[in-house]
């Protein structure tokens, strides 16, 4: 699935197991991803409303694709119903402020456990079931899930959808773009060092263990039905968080955001990012978000005699969506993250090819 | 308690449930010769019913000659599909496979979408009367076609894997692919022809489906109905595929009686179905008559 092997240059040897768990692979990585923190905490004072608002999408579903990543990524196991979660955690979060008045900034966070309450729920068929039965599982929770949003009227607001209000902090309203992308800039760090922390664990190890070969895994010790469950809760409650987020963002949560389409989406970040690689996910990310906008773009460009083109735009950006799916799957299996690790590498050994 | 009702829902539940039975039929064909999870499926019918409907109403081709061109249509689609997007997907993980036919369902509606609009258009007249009373109850024409023509369907896959020499060879790879290879069957044929078989028996349902209530996206919503039959009856079942649309289908409707009478929630028609599926695969995940999924070390 995910590569076994880590292209590190010849001569670059691990002596010992600390450094071989570092969270960075390099340090020339770890430069790299400060000073792109640090980047991006500059981003707001020359980035317009547009790429700020296009950032902010990035990182709120980059969230929820990193929590996907680690269930079929990492653990193996195959989610289609993560939008539902998405949407469980925008409702959640909007229910808690709404109705027992918690402030935003407590009910992202709870909002996210709430939502790992029901992804542990709906991952106690994973403890039983495994490979297509899973995935027609969690289909099944797709809809299940998205006919509760309709349904639940003290919940979701029914039809109408449910107001999220702006995310306050010590009495300042975060709600404009510039301010809002630092309140996801920090949850997006903190969740990917977390998730790359945790893969560093004895449970990050046993999940990978179980995506690699179950039996085995089994034999060595690991309880299988809790990993599995375990790794069902982690990325609902990544999903959560990262709906929350969004809720609060646009300031209306409806059920129409969180369909089938969304679950795969997600599933195409993950495939196109790269499975099982951190990194990845978010790479995976900003090209689905990227996409429609460039297909915007580009009929805009080239589209402007046949109205055909302009009126089906919305079918367009679905077709490249299913598309670029497809054709990923069958040229790059490995995702963007793969493609980066080779260029990176071909640069490094020039002229050599290892 | 209103017994005229429910008889009218039950007997529309068999006749739905019989072209569950036939799409699920071809999911299982699909799954069982080429181990593909075909998320699609519902696309087949979506493809079948708007080309059939485009050659009758934009090229006024009578319906004699449109359905054969369609069937024909669609046997060339299943088996290029086949050839070019599934075919490097042999000996993929399960996720590329079960993604690469999502994308393909995905793509595919847009597509449609985009030739041919959201709304749903109306299917031109093929037979001149539209209901028979037969006991007491009206049935529509198409239904009562859609009835005979699954149970043909039916029959001819019955035949087909009995008798055929195809048939034979299907079979034996489904068994064993490395076997049937080294028995000299070309596997790869094998492959194509079950796609082929696919996409027409599903074009079929889908006009059946399209003559009574019209072609719209709604069409593919039949490919994820599939899911409840299939699992019910068990993946790699075809018995089972048939039994489990049946059950599906009057689960349905006996699920929108209770809904009518008493429950009054709504949108339990589409709903059931799922909540059944998930009792079936905490109970017994592979089916009715599906082979239990034995893993040796």
């Amino acid at each position: 699935m995910a590569l076994g092997t880590s292209l590190r240059p010849c001569g670059d040897y691990r002596t010992d197991y600390a450094a071989d768990t570092t969270i960075f692979e390099t340090p020339a990585i770890r430069y790299v991803a400060v000073l792109t923190v640090i980047l991006l905490l500059c981003a707001p004072f020359f980035c317009n409303r547009y790429i700020l608002n296009l950032a902010i999408q990035i990182g709120t579903y980059g969230i929820a694709a990193l929590g996907l990543n680690l269930v079929v990524g990492f653990t193996g196991q195959i989610s289609l119903g993560h939008a539902a979660f998405f949407g469980f955690g925008a409702f959640a979060s909007a229910w808690l402020n709404n109705r027992f008045g918690v402030p935003v900034f407590f009910a992202i966070p709870l909002a996210g456990l709430l939502t790992m309450a029901v992804g542990l729920l709906f991952g106690v068929p994973a403890g039983r079931i495994k490979g297509l039965y899973l995935a027609i599982a969690t289909l099944a929770a797709q809809f299940i899930l998205e006919d509760f949003f309709a349904r639940a009227e003290w919940f979701t607001g029914g039809s109408s959808g449910a107001m999220a209000a702006p995310f306050t902090l010590f009495g300042t309203a975060l709600n404009t773009d510039k301010t809002y992308f630092y309140v996801v800039l920090v949850y997006v760090v903190v969740l990917y060092l977390f998730a790359s922390n945790l893969l560093r664990s004895r449970d990050g190890r046993a999940l990978v263990a179980v995506r690699d070969h179950y039996l085995s895994a089994e034999i060595m010790g690991i309880n299988l039905a809790w990993y599995r469950i375990l790794s069902f809760g982690l990325s609902a409650a990544y999903a959560g968080i990262g709906g929350a987020l969004f809720g609060h963002y646009l300031g209306f949560v409806s059920a129409e955001g969180f369909t089938i389409l969304v679950s795969i989406q997600f599933l195409g970040m993950i495939i196109i990012g790269g499975l099982g690689s951190i990194a990845g996910s978010l790479l995976g990310t900003a090209f689905m978000v990227l996409l429609p906008e460039v297909m915007q773009g580009a009929v805009g460009l080239f589209g402007q005699k046949s109205p055909a083109m302009i009126q089906g735009l919305a079918y367009l950006k679905e077709m490249a969506i299913g598309l670029a799916i497809i054709l990923f799957l069958i040229f790059e299996p490995d995702g963007l993250a793969h493609r980066w690790r080779r260029i990176r590498t071909y640069w490094k050994l020039y002229p050599f090819s290892y | 308690m209103n017994t005229s009702l429910l008889t009218q829902l039950i007997v529309n539940g068999l006749i739905v449930g019989t072209l569950y039975g036939v799409v699920a039929m071809c999911f299982v064909l699909i799954y069982k010769s080429t181990r593909i999870v075909n998320f699609a499926q519902g696309e087949f019918l979506l493809i079948g019913a708007w080309t059939c409907w485009a050659l009758l109403v934009k090229f006024a081709v009578p319906f004699w000659l449109g359905f054969p061109l369609t069937l024909a249509f669609m046997v060339l689609f299943g088996i290029l599909l086949q050839i070019v997007v599934l075919r490097p997907m042999i000996g993929e993980p399960i996720i590329s496979v079960i993604m690469v036919t999502i994308g393909l369902s995905m793509f595919f509606q847009a597509l449609m979408g985009w030739i041919f609009g959201t709304f749903a258009r109306p299917f031109p007249e093929v037979f001149s009367t539209a209901n028979v009373t037969f006991l007491g109850l009206q049935i529509q024409t198409a239904y009562i076609m859609s009835l005979i023509i699954s149970v043909v369907v039916m029959a001819g896959f019955y035949l087909f894997f009995r008798y055929s020499r195809m048939g034979l060879a299907m079979r034996a790879t489904a068994y064993d692919q490395q076997v049937a290879q080294s028995l000299g069957i070309s596997v790869k044929t094998v492959f194509a022809v079950a796609w082929a078989i696919s996409a027409v028996v599903s074009a079929l349902a889908g006009v059946v489906v399209a003559m009574v209530s019209g072609v719209s996206s709604a069409l593919s919503f039949f490919g994820i109905k599939v899911f409840p039959a299939v699992i019910l009856g068990g993946l790699d079942s075809i018995v089972g595929a048939v039994v489990g649309g049946l059950i599906v289908g009057v689960l349905e409707n006996s699920a929108e009686f209770v809904d009518s009478q008493w429950l009054h929630v709504g949108n339990l028609y589409t709903i059931a179905p799922f909540y059944a599926l998930v009792i079936i695969l905490m109970i017994r995940p592979y089916g009715l008559f599906g082979t239990k999924d034995i893993e040796r070390i």
